[in-house]
């Protein structure tokens, strides 16, 4: 198996009932994995199940125990790796604060043109631009925005969803 | 029809009455009290419960665990809100670790006052969601009766388990429709029992194939059950190859059996551990791989296959990767496995196997479990060899604390039965053996119940004395009293110069003079000679019995494999050359 630390995206599907996020990531916390991103919410209101998305590095060997241990939980009823180099897709949404004036702000409406995001909020000195897409296409969008008047970002962490027809 | 509408306090009651149980150990206060007062008014009904009144909640937990360790039920356990609920975290943890199934209701403030730092309130599920399997805080009292039912099944089925069930007051005075048990049905928490066929045929042609063989097996054979026993015994005699067992296996397979070849682990005997290293075929079956038994683990078992049983799908390659992984309840896959081998028509290796038994019979020759015995003080081992000896035709059932008497009980003393042997493997809990015995004594009231103990263990639960003299249980503690904690004189002996930092118990008490306090009878022992009258005396004697037994201060368990090293590198005794411990081994524990 690999040794590689890569970022791994696991998708659990878990009973919508109290205190079943703190025990996915209490687990993970007192098992000695760490945690980039997570995001949670409910995707079924009539079965009550929700869809945790973590984003967790490690080895796939890591990243293979921390899930065996997640489906230890009893509220768990799925959790599968969907990582973006397997068959999942992965995207993110952002919101990006912008605060300057002259070159640098005609520069960063320019730029935020080419990665097709939404001016949602302006005065005569900011921007809030909203990004959808993958974390990678995020990173680098804030990357850019750094010497433009970056001053504020907020993202969603990942959600992620197998390609195909394969289903969870 | 019968009217269904009961109140919260009702509810757990007519639960535990549909759950069949009789038995409950607890200690009562403020958040809990509703309960308890229906636990009064069915007295002398039909629908009587038996609680226990405990001293300390953690011996609730401790005695809950021998309850269900020794008759294989589910353990109950009741207590209040706040310090009830943290004395028991030591008893969940332990049970979580040692995969015993139990239940604890606890008491909690009344809903509106969650939350705002009420007198005895603590955010019980919060505290105990790492140490138990599953935990519910009842927020509706709709929803009480099925948590209760689904408590019991959550903590037996699958990897047994402690669950907790957090109960606030007013919940338990309110009234709702109680639902039986028939009618609940979890919705999604369904452990798999079978393993793959195809799986199991991959292990059936390895077991034919090999040449150097060993059975490992551990406390998961004993939690399956009867069944997984008895088609252990069968399919070990079946291919006739050797046979090991961790410390929570132990009686799984008879211990005087010629196939059993003791213990393996850290003070496992050297032919078991000898053998583990040097064989071509590991058959695990529920055991985990444990630290204690693996030893350094890239040198474990170099050379072998593996082929490992576990109900829980998380313990494969948890920590050794594995070739055959049987994911399944092991009664189920040693039934389909024992078919399959004989409609298939395997056999094993004859002649290898044969040259095998030459090997081990040789590594037996070394004698590991040897110690030399002397006139005038009790060596520790002689102790327990006499008491095993003196109650063997006797049905005992034996507890333990933690510690050097903990390993010189599961070197010495046999146990051709499971169910009879109760330890703190995981956890590791002194102060554990004394109430574990209590519950052991509930569970089997006319059988022999003996906690073999050491003189530092025994003083962290010895509130419980006051329980045993209370509801008459006879339990018998049987203290190997060396004055030291044996253990942690043992490693600093080992690991720190002899620097005996804080592990000489200095003050102790009387034990005679203190079972008479409690009104109990104490007897002492000094000297070998007068050791087989005393424990006869023990034995006999129709009610509590705290024995002093006095032994030689400087004895260690042995064999032992050193922290960091592998199996085939054991220390044997106090004379052999010891190689001075890496530094990483002494960063382990």
């Amino acid at each position: 198996m690999s040794e590689l630390i890569l970022k791994h995206t696991v998708s659990v599907l878990v009973d919508n009932e109290p205190g079943v996020l703190a025990r996915v990531i209490g687990l993970i916390s007192g098992r000695g994995y760490n945690i980039d991103s997570l995001t949670v919410a409910e995707v079924d209101a009539e079965k009550h199940i929700s869809r945790i998305t973590i984003v967790a590095p490690g080895t796939e060997e890591t990243v293979n125990k921390m899930i065996s241990q997640l489906q230890r939980i009893v509220p768990v009823k799925r959790a599968v790796n969907v990582t973006f180099e397997k068959q999942g897709i992965e995207r993110e949404m952002a919101l990006v604060k912008i605060v300057s004036t002259g070159e640098k702000r005609v520069e960063s409406m320019r730029l935020s043109d080419v990665f097709r995001a939404k001016v949602i909020d302006t005065t005569h000195d900011s921007f809030v631009f909203e990004l959808n897409g993958s974390p990678r296409k995020i990173d680098a969008f804030i990357d850019l925005m750094k010497p433009l008047g970056l001053s504020e970002v907020s993202r969603t962490g990942v959600v992620a969803i197998a390609r195909g027809t394969e289903k969870m | 029809m019968v009217n269904m509408q009961m109140t919260g306090a009702q509810m757990v009651l007519k639960a535990l009455e549909d759950q069949q149980v009789d038995t409950i150990f607890g200690y009562p206060g403020g958040a809990v009290l509703p309960i308890y007062d229906e636990l009064a008014k069915t007295k002398d009904t039909n629908h009587q419960i038996r609680h226990f009144l405990v001293r300390h909640e953690q011996g609730a937990s401790h005695a809950a665990e021998g309850y269900a360790r020794s008759s294989g039920k589910v353990g109950v356990m009741l207590v209040t809100s706040g310090p009830g609920v943290t004395n028991a975290v030591t008893g969940l943890t332990d049970a979580m670790m040692d995969s015993i199934p139990l239940v604890c209701i606890s008491g909690q403030v009344p809903t509106h006052l969650i939350g705002t730092d009420a007198f005895q309130e603590c955010d019980a599920v919060g505290i105990t969601r790492p140490c138990t399997k599953h935990n519910w805080l009842v927020k509706n009292i709709s929803d009480l009766s099925r948590i209760l039912h689904e408590a019991f099944y959550v903590a037996s089925s699958g990897r047994p388990g402690p669950v907790l069930v957090d109960i606030p007051k007013d919940i338990q005075f309110q009234t709702g429709t109680y639902i039986g048990p028939d009618t609940i049905k979890h919705k999604s928490y369904r452990p798999k029992l079978k393993a793959n066929i195809d799986n199991i045929d991959d292990a059936l042609k390895l077991i034919a194939e090999a040449e150097k063989p060993i059975f490992y097996t551990g406390g998961g054979v004993i939690n399956s059950g009867n069944a997984a026993v008895q088609l252990l015994r069968e399919f070990v005699r079946l291919t006739g190859f050797p046979i090991t067992s961790t410390l929570q296996g132990l009686g799984a397979f008879p211990g005087d059996d010629t196939q059993f070849i003791g213990m393996l682990g850290m003070h496992g005997t050297y032919e078991a551990n000898m053998a583990m290293n040097k064989c071509d075929l590991m058959i695990n079956i529920g055991a985990r791989f444990d630290d204690r038994i693996t030893g350094k683990i890239d040198e474990f078992s170099p050379n072998s296959k593996k082929i490992h049983i576990d109900i829980d799908p998380s313990s494969i390659n948890k920590v050794v990767d594995v070739d055959v992984a049987l994911v399944g309840d092991v009664a189920h896959v040693l039934e389909d496995a024992i078919k399959l081998w004989k409609s298939k028509v395997y056999k094993v290796n004859k002649s290898q196997i044969k040259d095998w038994w030459k090997q081990i019979d040789k590594w037996k020759e070394v004698d590991s479990l040897g110690f030399n015995e002397d006139k005038k003080t009790i060596k520790p081992q002689y102790a327990i060899q006499r008491l095993y000896e003196l109650t063997r035709e006797k049905d005992v059932f034996v507890t333990t604390e933690v510690g050097q008497h903990q390993m010189w009980a599961a070197q010495y003393y046999k146990f051709n039965r499971p169910n009879r042997w109760i330890t703190s493997g995981g956890l590791g809990t002194m102060g554990f053996g004394l109430p574990a015995a209590i519950g052991a004594q509930v569970a089997h009231p006319d059988k022999l119940v003996i906690d073999i103990a050491g003189e530092a263990s025994i003083l962290m639960c010895i509130q419980e004395m006051s329980t045993a003299i209370q509801h008459k249980l006879p339990v018998k503690i049987f203290i190997i009293n060396n004055q030291y904690m044996g253990m942690v004189r043992q490693w600093q002996e080992l690991l720190h110069d002899k620097r005996y930092s804080h592990s000489y118990t200095d003050a102790l008490p009387d034990f005679v003079k203190l079972a008479e306090a409690y009104g109990a009878k104490g007897i002492r022992a000094q000297s070998p000679s007068e050791l087989d009258k005393a424990i006869n005396e023990m034995i006999d004697y129709d009610g509590p019995v705290i024995f002093d037994c006095v032994v030689d201060e400087n004895e260690n368990v042995f064999p032992m494999i050193p922290s960091g090293k592998a199996h085939n590198e054991m220390l044997l005794g106090d004379e052999t050359e010891k190689e001075e411990i890496s530094d990483e081994g002494k960063v382990l524990v």
